[in-house]
């Protein structure tokens, strides 16, 4: 859980990421989006699809190079990184487990080569003795037995995938972790067992998480606080309870006031509340302005006080 | 029909998938009601025998499958003594199914205004203008934007929850008297899966239709549903109205469901979760098949399967701690808390 005080661990400012830039179908998928995170935090990103949360993520592993902006890890701007040894400290301290435990492990590799694939990059283990240790540690960790080491992917169901996958990003001793969707793939019943899991690591090895899902009551449940995008840009920054006790932004009412709730009384008297994106693109220029300490918006100067009232109500 | 307010009624289904490695027993005598207008909820985890189900309604099961026993009566039609042709004659007429994907049960080479058209064609033969016009009417009413402009669009050119609504009016368009929703907003985002779901409610009542609907989202379940049948390892093992199962759940793994779904109030620093996974239907377990998942397991649960037990005229659950014999158990405390609501505002 995050202390207070805690120094950022990730600095992402004014972050563009364009596809197909310069041609007639450039795509805007994150445009100029600013967000910390802190250590031993969980940061939620929540939006629809297309909404840039995963090109975010992406971006921030430097799966590519930002269109503009600066990404900048444990105080070091990672598109400057040039050493090779600088390189690889960066590719061990951030991991991510990704989305669908089906097609995140390769099928014909052994549970224990997936897992020791990054031991192996990065010559962390002494020899054979202790890469098998390692891994069986690992899997001990993430609830899995030592014995599951020598089978091949398809002997497990996804919940046990989704670990597998866990352990793999573990391995190397990262800092933080990227979970992109970790659980949207995997049945009610055992989405829970992986939340904790995930809940119980960042304790025990001060983990520091990017947690991007769509499912908004898990996100709320793991994150300490939670961003929120739509069309590549950042609308809404706060505190977990705040933000679903006082969302500012319309369109954050909108996610919230959609989310399914299991309580038939609830939903019989549901009110949706429609959002029309319109609004934002009314050439206006628009930042996240904080509208109560920690509580950020997307604003104009004249909505600023709009915001406010918003708040005292 | 035991039941002249029933549209579908299914006895004792068995059904059982022949493998390499065996024989899979998806489907262990179940039996269950469809009621004439109302949305039946069937809830359980992946393998639980959901999809096999309504698959079996429309004739659609895999070659491998074999029905070892049971009855699906739609009307007073034996639907499992029907030969291909005779369900073809069926499908897409009076029982209809909106399928979970919207990005793969289209035909991506075909103009959506045909696909929309085609039921028509094919089973009330009619003439191409007049299905056009009809689709047309279907289109606009699932609430297609431009429909008119859009019928000869191509699949690509819609978005996602776009394309579920033309698969929703294809599903609609012979008003079908049973329509089988399987996950049909699960790969939608929320803000569009609250519209479809409200279409859908809309559409029902429009045309009077007995919705089954299949999720594994109890969020979806309590917006949409009349009654509730819950599924585990083939076999039903609680339904009731939705608030005698949201309100009054009997079954501990009704209990489980309920609890390892977070609500935006949740602030339990663990996540109440059911542990270990669902048994393998190769060599069903004697007994409970949930007995070794859940806490409160009698030694009776591994012996012998537990018939159902009624709590209500419309509530029955297959678990033993609702036996006379039984000791009394404390439910988890949110469950505890959701059983005072309902003794507090159904006080019968």
């Amino acid at each position: 859980m995050l202390e207070e005080n805690a120094p950022k661990i990730l600095e992402v400012e004014g972050l563009k990421q364009y596809f197909n830039v310069g041609k007639a179908d450039e795509v805007k998928a994150v445009d100029d989006i600013s967000f910390d995170v802190y250590k031993g935090e969980t940061f939620g990103l929540v939006g629809e699809s297309g909404s840039g949360k995963t090109t975010t993520g992406r971006a921030i592993s430097h799966l590519y190079e930002p269109t503009a902006g600066k990404i900048i890890f444990d105080g070091k701007d990672v598109s400057k990184l040039r050493h090779k040894a600088q390189k690889q400290q960066f590719r061990s301290d951030i991991q991510t487990i990704f989305q669908d435990p089906y097609a995140s492990l390769n099928p014909r590799m052994k549970v224990e080569d997936i897992v020791a694939e990054g031991i192996d990059i990065n010559h962390l283990a002494k020899d054979k003795e202790d890469r098998k240790h390692q891994v069986e540690d690992l899997l001990e960790t993430v609830g899995l037995n030592k014995e599951h080491a020598n089978r091949y992917p398809h002997e497990f169901s996804g919940g046990q995938r989704q670990r597998i996958g866990i352990a793999r990003a573990l391995a190397v001793k990262p800092k933080f972790i990227i979970a992109d969707e970790p659980i949207s793939a995997l049945d009610v019943s055992i989405q829970a067992q992986v939340v904790n899991l995930l809940k119980d690591l960042q304790k025990k090895r001060k983990l520091t998480y990017l947690f991007i899902a769509h499912d908004l009551s898990m996100v709320k449940y793991i994150s300490d606080r939670i961003g929120v995008m739509h069309y590549g840009r950042m609308l809404e920054i706060a505190d977990a309870d705040e933000l679903y006790a006082n969302p500012l932004h319309d369109y954050t009412r909108s996610l919230l006031s959609a989310v399914p709730v299991p309580d038939p009384e609830y939903e019989r008297s549901r009110q949706a509340f429609d959002y029309d994106a319109s609004k934002e693109d009314d050439g206006k220029n628009r930042k996240l302005v904080e509208i109560a300490p920690r509580h950020y918006v997307r604003a104009s100067e004249d909505e600023i006080d709009m915001y406010k009232q918003r708040l005292k109500k | 029909m035991e039941n002249k307010d029933d549209i579908l009624e299914v006895r004792n289904l068995t059904i059982n998938f022949k493998t390499y490695a065996g024989k899979v027993q998806a489907i262990r005598d179940i039996s269950f009601d469809l009621k004439k207008g109302e949305t039946l909820a069937i809830v359980g985890e992946s393998g639980s025998g959901k999809s096999v189900t309504t698959r079996s309604i429309m004739g659609l099961n895999a070659p491998n499958a074999e029905i070892a026993g049971g009855s699906i009566k739609f009307k007073d039609e034996e639907i499992l003594d029907k030969n291909e042709k005779q369900l073809s004659k069926l499908r897409g007429k009076s029982i209809a199914e909106i399928f979970q994907d919207p990005m793969t049960s289209l035909d991506p080479t075909m103009k959506v205004g045909k696909q929309v058209a085609e039921p028509l064609r094919i089973h009330q033969g009619m003439s191409k203008e007049k299905a056009m016009e009809k689709a047309l009417e279907i289109m606009k009413l699932v609430g297609i934007t431009n429909a008119k402009e859009r019928i000869n669009d191509y699949p690509y050119q819609f978005s996602g929850g776009m394309r579920q609504r033309i698969v929703i009016a294809i599903a609609l368009v012979n008003y079908p008297q049973v329509l089988i929703a399987d996950e049909p907003t699960t790969a939608l985002d929320v803000t569009i899966q609250a519209k479809i779901l409200h279409l859908m409610k809309e559409l029902q009542t429009k045309i009077n239709t007995s919705i089954i609907f299949i999720t594994h989202d109890l969020g979806v379940v309590a917006g949409m549903a009349d009654r509730v049948a819950v599924m585990y390892a083939g076999k039903i093992v609680e339904y009731g109205t939705v608030d005698e199962i949201f309100y009054n759940a009997k079954h501990p793994y009704t209990w489980g469901l309920l609890g390892s779904m977070p609500t935006l109030d949740t602030d339990a620093d663990v996540l109440p979760s059911i542990p270990g996974t669902p048994p393998d239907l190769l060599e069903p377990p004697v007994g409970d098949a949930f007995a070794a998942r859940n806490k409160y397991a009698l030694k009776i649960d591994t012996l012998k399967q537990p018939p159902f037990f009624k709590v209500s005229n419309t509530h029955y659950a297959a678990t033993w701690l609702l036996d006379d014999r039984a000791p009394k158990v404390t439910p988890p405390a949110d469950i505890v808390k959701r059983q005072e609501h309902f003794k507090a505002t159904h006080n019968n």
